[in-house]
C-alpha cells in the first residue's frame, strides 16, 4: 500500500490536514526524520509555523526530499509549505529548498493582514490537482506572505487581494499551494483526492 | 473577485454537549458538537465558532474529546473560546484539532498572553474577543464615537457580561493589535440576544482602526442586519446564534439575501 507522509516542522496541529487527506483516500502518517520521509510515496510540507525555525527543523531532511522529488515522488506543500519551495522568503532568514525560481514577500496596502477566509482562484496554467473543479471556486486562506514565481509558467492559479499572486505553483511532480485544502470545504477534498490519484499512480 | 465575507454560526458548549438552539435540529443525538458542525459545515457556513462553558476541573478532557471529533469531521476552520487563560489551555485545544483560540478575559487581565500565545502558534491562530457595551457618559481620553444615540465611548466588559472596567474598547483593540492578536471577534453587550441588528457604529469603530479582520457579533436577527454590519459596519466577518439554530433564517437564505445585496459570500 503506498504511503504519504506529512513532514512535521514541530508547531501546530496537524490533525486536520491528515484527517481531510484520509478523506481524500491517502494513506497518511506524520513523519519527523530522514527514515521517515525516505520510506514515503509522496511527501506533504503543512502550512504551520513560520519560514525560519521551519527551514532549520528541513536541515536534516533536504537531502532525501530532493532525492525523492528527482525520482518522481509528489510532493505536496501548502501556505508555508509553498513558500520553503523557494529560495529565500522576506519573513525571515535561511534557505528554502528552491524548487522554484523566485521570492516570497510580504502581503502589502491598504488591506487587512493577515489575508484570512474565502477567496477565488482563476486558473492560469493547467495542472491536473485541479481536475474537475471550476474556475473561480472558492477556497479558504490565512497568510501574510505569498511568493512571485520568475517564471510564469508554473503558476496554476492566481487569487486576487489588494495584488494578484500566485494562489497555486506546480513543476512536474511537485505542487505548492498558498490555500489550505484541508479547510476548503469540498473543493479542497477534491483537490486533495486528485493528489491521492497521482499518490497511488 | 474579492476575499468574501464570512458567515460564522456559533455553538455554545457545556461539558461537551450545545445548550442552546437544539430544538430545531432533527439529529440523532440533539446538541452533539460533532452532529450540529457537520449539519453548519453542510449547509454552506464559512467557519464555525464553540464558545465552551464548562466550569469542571475535567474541562480539559471533555473539551479534548469533542474538539477532536470536529476536527476529523468537517473540513472548514473552527475556533474554540472560552476560560483560555494561558499557552497550556490554548496547546490544549490547538492540538486536538482547533484552528483557532479565542481569549477575552484572560487577556484584559494580562494583556501579555496575547504575545505568549502568538509566538507558539502564530498570530493568524489567536483571536482576541473583546466584548464593549456603550457607555453614554464622556470620559477623558476615550475614543468617542458619533452615534444615533448622541456621542459614546465603548467600554470593554469582562466575565461574561458582569464586570465594567473602564477600558476603551478601541483602544484596547489597538493594543491587543500590536501585542500579537490575529482577528477580533467583537459582541455587542448592549445588542446581544435582542434579535434587532448588530451594533454597526461599534463594528465600524473598531474595523476603521485595526488592520486585522474584524468578526461581529450580538444581535443578528435577520438577513438585512448582516448586510448593515458589513457594509456600514465594515465587518470581515458576522457571528451568530439563535438565528440559525432556531431555523428563522436558514444560513443558506442569509447568504443568498448578501449575494443579491451585491456583498460578496461564499457560494
Amino acid at each position: 500500500m503506498t504511503k504519504a507522509v506529512i513532514f512535521d516542522y514541530g508547531v501546530g496541529n496537524l490533525l486536520s490536514l491528515k484527517c481531510a487527506l484520509e478523506k481524500a483516500g491517502v494513506n497518511v502518517s506524520i513523519g519527523t526524520s530522514w527514515q521517515d520521509l525516505s520510506e514515503a510515496d509522496a511527501m506533504i510540507l503543512p502550512g504551520v509555523g513560520s519560514f525560519t525555525p521551519a527551514v532549520k527543523k528541513l536541515e536534516c531532511v533536504r537531502e532525501v526530499i530532493h532525492a525523492k522529488v528527482a525520482e518522481g515522488v509528489p510532493l505536496l506543500g501548502i501556505c508555508l509549505g509553498l513558500q520553503l519551495f523557494f529560495e529565500e522568503s522576506a519573513e525571515g532568514s535561511g534557505v528554502g529548498l528552491g524548487f522554484f525560481k523566485g521570492k516570497v514577500i510580504r502581503l502589502q496596502g491598504d488591506l487587512k493582514i493577515p489575508h484570512v477566509g474565502w477567496n477565488t482562484i482563476s486558473f492560469a496554467n493547467s495542472c491536473e490537482l485541479f481536475d474537475g473543479i471550476a474556475d473561480s471556486a472558492y477556497v479558504y486562506f490565512v497568510h501574510s506572505f505569498y511568493s512571485v514565481p520568475t517564471d510564469e509558467g508554473v503558476v496554476c492559479t492566481k487569487t486576487t487581494y489588494g495584488t494578484t499572486f500566485a494562489s497555486a505553483v506546480a513543476d512536474k511532480n511537485v505542487f505548492g499551494l498558498q490555500f489550505h485544502p484541508e479547510k476548503s470545504g469540498d473543493i479542497g477534498l477534491q483537490i486533495l483526492r486528485n493528489f491521492a490519484i497521482m499518490v497511488t499512480r | 473577485m474579492t476575499l468574501a465575507k464570512r458567515i460564522i454560526p456559533c455553538l455554545d458548549v457545556d461539558h461537551g454537549k450545545v445548550v442552546k438552539g437544539i430544538n430545531f435540529l432533527q439529529l440523532k443525538c440533539a446538541g452533539d458538537p460533532v452532529e450540529m458542525a457537520k449539519r453548519y459545515s453542510d449547509e454552506g457556513a464559512d467557519e464555525l465558532v464553540f464558545l465552551d462553558i464548562t466550569a469542571s476541573h475535567e474541562k480539559r478532557d471533555i473539551t479534548q474529546q469533542y474538539v477532536e471529533g470536529v476536527a476529523k469531521t468537517i473540513n472548514i476552520p473552527f475556533t474554540v473560546g472560552g476560560g483560555i487563560r494561558n499557552v497550556a489551555d490554548a496547546r490544549n485545544v490547538l492540538c486536538s484539532g482547533a484552528d483557532k483560540v479565542s481569549v477575552n478575559t484572560a487577556a484584559v487581565e494580562r494583556p501579555q498572553v496575547i504575545t505568549e500565545l502568538s509566538d507558539v502558534f502564530g498570530q493568524q491562530c489567536i483571536v482576541v474577543a473583546i466584548d464593549a457595551k456603550r457607555n453614554l457618559y464622556p470620559s477623558e481620553g476615550k475614543i468617542t464615537v458619533q452615534t444615533s444615540e448622541g456621542p459614546v465611548w465603548f467600554e470593554v466588559i469582562t466575565y461574561g457580561g458582569r464586570k465594567t472596567t473602564g477600558i476603551d474598547a478601541v483602544a484596547w483593540a489597538l493594543q491587543a493589535e500590536k501585542l500579537g492578536a490575529g482577528e477580533f471577534l467583537v459582541t455587542s453587550m448592549d445588542k446581544d440576544g435582542t434579535e434587532n441588528g448588530f451594533d454597526v457604529e461599534l463594528t465600524r469603530a473598531i474595523s476603521e482602526h485595526v488592520p486585522i479582520p474584524v468578526i461581529a457579533s450580538g444581535g443578528a436577527g435577520l438577513p438585512q442586519h448582516f448586510v448593515d454590519v458589513f457594509t456600514a459596519g465594515k465587518a470581515d466577518a458576522a457571528l451568530a446564534a439563535s438565528v440559525f439554530h432556531y431555523n428563522k433564517y436558514p444560513l443558506q437564505m442569509v447568504k443568498n439575501y448578501l449575494r443579491k445585496t451585491g456583498v460578496t459570500i461564499r457560494q
